[in-house]
């Protein structure tokens, strides 16, 4: 493929969920590519800064708020750190409950993405509203299912966006029976929905590109697909306790760009569902598998497009998951004796230690880690948090290397939404990313 | 108004500032309810959902998010000067929400300790509430938003009537709702002190109330004072350090705090 005597200068910003302003910048001169790159700034908001001096106890909920669409994945890597410092054994019954929580994040996670965010670009419309006119009765059962998954949500921590009851110690409201009965029926009420959902995913075409990077994701020793608990592994060998974060994700500083990036064992490293699905994929719901054999997805595969096929392969995985949880706390019951009010924690309920504390937790776009140190009073010293989208910036600028010389012939047009479709497949925080592009070609 | 004049649905745009986006989600969780919310009024940008943009004025934009640093605030300037009616949408935007915690540190220091060596690519100023950059004609407060509550909010803007966010605490609602009182589990809730309007969203699902809707106006002194003495809350405070629990109360409040005692 020649791209001799080839100019080209696309300036790509937008905004993304947490992670603030990212640019895309491309610069292409009589066919050299002079830049390729894909930054990533994260807002200003301060979080980990914020965090010190303030009770463990309150960490969950202020984390939570670094984002609206992950704020359960936020929670439970919040609480896990909280409790690993403060060394808190979270009971069965809760262990149970949080990974019910997380699979209702996945679920409402993925389906946004999945059907609102990314098929737009299959279907050639520029967002799902259009399609209420060409596709109604799609777009309602969609937004029908998100409600479900919400509803699910709200059922068992309050709300999704922030939940209220998830709280280091436990859960301050546990589900009645009747609150299991109706997760149970919202669920099963979508299953032919989703059926329908899935035939829909496998008319989506995405483009050819392969490029094998390293993938990072929770690996474990048991049969259960690891999103809540587990060690960090990689497709390249390696595997560390999630103390060890930092040995993982090496973050480092590039003069070329004010966001901070990561890598393991080579340049970069992949996070999210196609990572989990190549390290993990035999320990999938054998409906999930099912899925993914009619998708003819298989692992490993390396075209980080398909990210969007094993979110699908995910959803069901995760509907399955949630359904067997559900199913097991109707049949043993939920012991109320566990109900918990900590706030910040004025009655000492939970002791406290200096210690320090790492939560390492799957959530819908790749391995999130929180780490706190902590006084002996329970008072936040220092606060880190790696987010997915953060460490897949590096990975989606060498993306961008291999893809660009593949597509360089095509028109202008078509060049820019395969370069936001890249982008969007990582699905960065909502991927409000490409749908924000100011993208500016110059010839 | 002549019948045959086909009556124009209001433009309505969507923009954030530093915020989780959270508040925006919960127009997406609407359900089905969103596409009747599409029916009377034409979203002309929601860049959480839509790439599509807008390039004339605005009925009514909805602002979400606080104010961070100097090209947020120009931006904020700009679409104010083209919207009739500005929305302030969620804590952050009406309040500072918990953006305001870092305008107790130094900001220099803040930066410093989150960026390293890198802070000065980041402009960062204490954290404001939109109206004190511009003008805000209604305030929809809570993290998140409360669904009803925007619900009933949007259609008191599109009838042009004013929304009254309610000025009773927390309690107002809670008692309704026959939660048992948080004090009685020993914890310190926040609730007397707060707005109504999220129908007791949090101590529904037995945690306590944080604030998020911001303060009652004018907060019943002598009841306030009743529960501090009843539930040795200042013993309380003592145990855990005044510190810690003057943070508790200044989560979601310290922004417009912090930049008035500035002023004065």
């Amino acid at each position: 493929m020649s791209i001799k005597n080839k100019d080209l200068d696309i300036k790509v910003e937008y905004v993304t969920r947490v992670e603030g302003h990212g640019n895309i910048v491309v610069n292409v001169k009589n066919g050299n590519i002079e830049k390729c790159e894909f930054h990533v700034v994260e807002t200003p908001r301060l979080f980990e800064g914020m965090l010190r001096g303030r009770s463990i106890f309150e960490a969950q909920h202020i984390t939570s708020r670094i984002c609206g669409i992950c704020s359960c994945g936020h929670s439970l890597a919040s609480i896990q750190a909280g409790e690993d410092a403060l060394g808190f054994k979270p009971s069965e019954q809760t262990i149970k409950l949080r990974k019910l929580l997380l699979d209702y994040e996945f679920l409402d996670s993925h389906l946004l993405h999945i059907y609102l965010l990314a098929a737009p670009d299959v279907l050639g419309v520029p967002s799902f509203v259009p399609l209420v006119k060409t596709h109604n009765s799609l777009v309602r059962k969609i937004l029908n299912m998100k409600k479900c998954f919400n509803d699910t949500c709200d059922i068992l921590v309050g709300r999704h966006v922030h939940p209220i009851s998830a709280i280091i110690g436990g859960f301050t409201k546990l589900p009645r029976p009747k609150d299991i009965d109706s997760m149970i029926d919202i669920l099963e009420g979508i299953r032919k929905d989703l059926d329908d959902l899935l035939d829909l995913a496998s008319k989506l075409k995405f483009p050819e590109f392969y490029r094998e990077t390293e993938y990072v994701a929770l690996v474990n020793d048991t049969d259960e697909y690891p999103l809540l608990e587990g060690d960090i592994g990689s497709s390249d060998g390696k595997r560390f306790n999630k103390k060890d974060y930092r040995l993982a994700t090496n973050e480092f500083v590039d003069p070329r760009s004010s966001a901070k990036f990561t890598k393991l064992s080579r340049e970069s490293y992949m996070v999210g569902a196609l990572a989990r699905f190549n390290l993990n994929s035999k320990k999938l719901h054998s409906k999930a598998k099912k899925v993914a054999k009619e998708l003819k997805f298989e692992a490993p595969n390396h075209n980080p497009f398909m990210n969007t096929v094993a979110q699908v392969v995910e959803l069901v995985h995760c509907y399955e998951h949630a359904l067997n949880i559900l199913k097991d706390l109707k049949k043993n019951g939920v012991d109320y004796s566990e109900e918990i009010v900590v706030g910040i924690n004025e009655k000492g309920v939970i002791p406290t230690r200096a210690e320090n504390g790492v939560g390492a937790v799957e959530v819908p776009r790749g391995i999130l880690f929180h780490n706190y140190e902590i006084d002996d009073r329970g008072i936040i010293q220092h606060a880190n948090c790696i987010i997915p989208t953060n460490q897949n910036i590096n990975n989606i600028e060498y993306d961008f290397i291999k893809f660009l010389p593949e597509i360089i012939n095509e028109p202008k047009d078509e060049i820019r939404l395969k370069l936001e479709m890249l982008v969007r497949a990582y699905d960065p925080c909502i991927s409000c990313s490409a749908h924000y592009l100011d993208v500016k070609f110059v010839d | 108004m002549s019948k045959n004049k086909k009556i124009e649905k209001p433009k309505v745009a969507f923009f954030d500032f530093a915020c989780c986006e959270g508040c925006q989600l919960q127009i997406a969780n609407l359900g089905e309810t969103l596409l009747d919310l599409l029916g009377v009024v034409d979203v002309v940008e929601f860049r959480e959902v839509m790439s599509e943009k807008w390039d004339k004025n605005y009925d009514v934009v909805f602002i979400e998010g606080s104010i961070g640093d100097h090209h947020a605030e120009e931006r904020l300037k700009k679409i104010r000067s083209r919207a009739k009616i500005l929305v302030a949408y969620g804590s952050c935007a009406a309040l500072g929400g918990v953006n305001g915690m870092k305008n107790s540190f130094d900001i220099e220091e803040i930066r410093r300790y989150v960026y390293g060596d890198k802070a000065n690519y980041f402009d960062v100023k204490p954290t404001k509430a939109v109206d004190q950059v511009v003008k805000v004609n209604y305030y929809i407060y809570g993290c998140p938003v409360y669904i009803p509550e925007v619900v009933e909010a949007i259609k008191c803007i599109l009838r042009g009537v004013p929304y009254s966010v309610p000025d009773k605490p927390v309690c107002a609602e809670c008692k309704l709702n026959e939660n048992i009182c948080l004090y009685d589990k020993g914890v310190v809730c926040l609730g007397p002190w707060t707005k109504a309007g999220c129908n007791s969203w949090c101590p529904n699902n037995g945690n306590i109330c944080y604030g998020c809707r911001g303060l009652v106006s004018n907060p019943a002194k002598n009841q306030a004072n009743d529960i501090i003495k009843r539930y040795n809350v200042n013993e309380k405070i003592k145990e855990l350090g005044k510190e810690l629990m003057n943070k508790k109360f200044k989560m979601y409040n310290n922004a417009k705090e912090v930049l008035d005692e500035h002023k004065k």
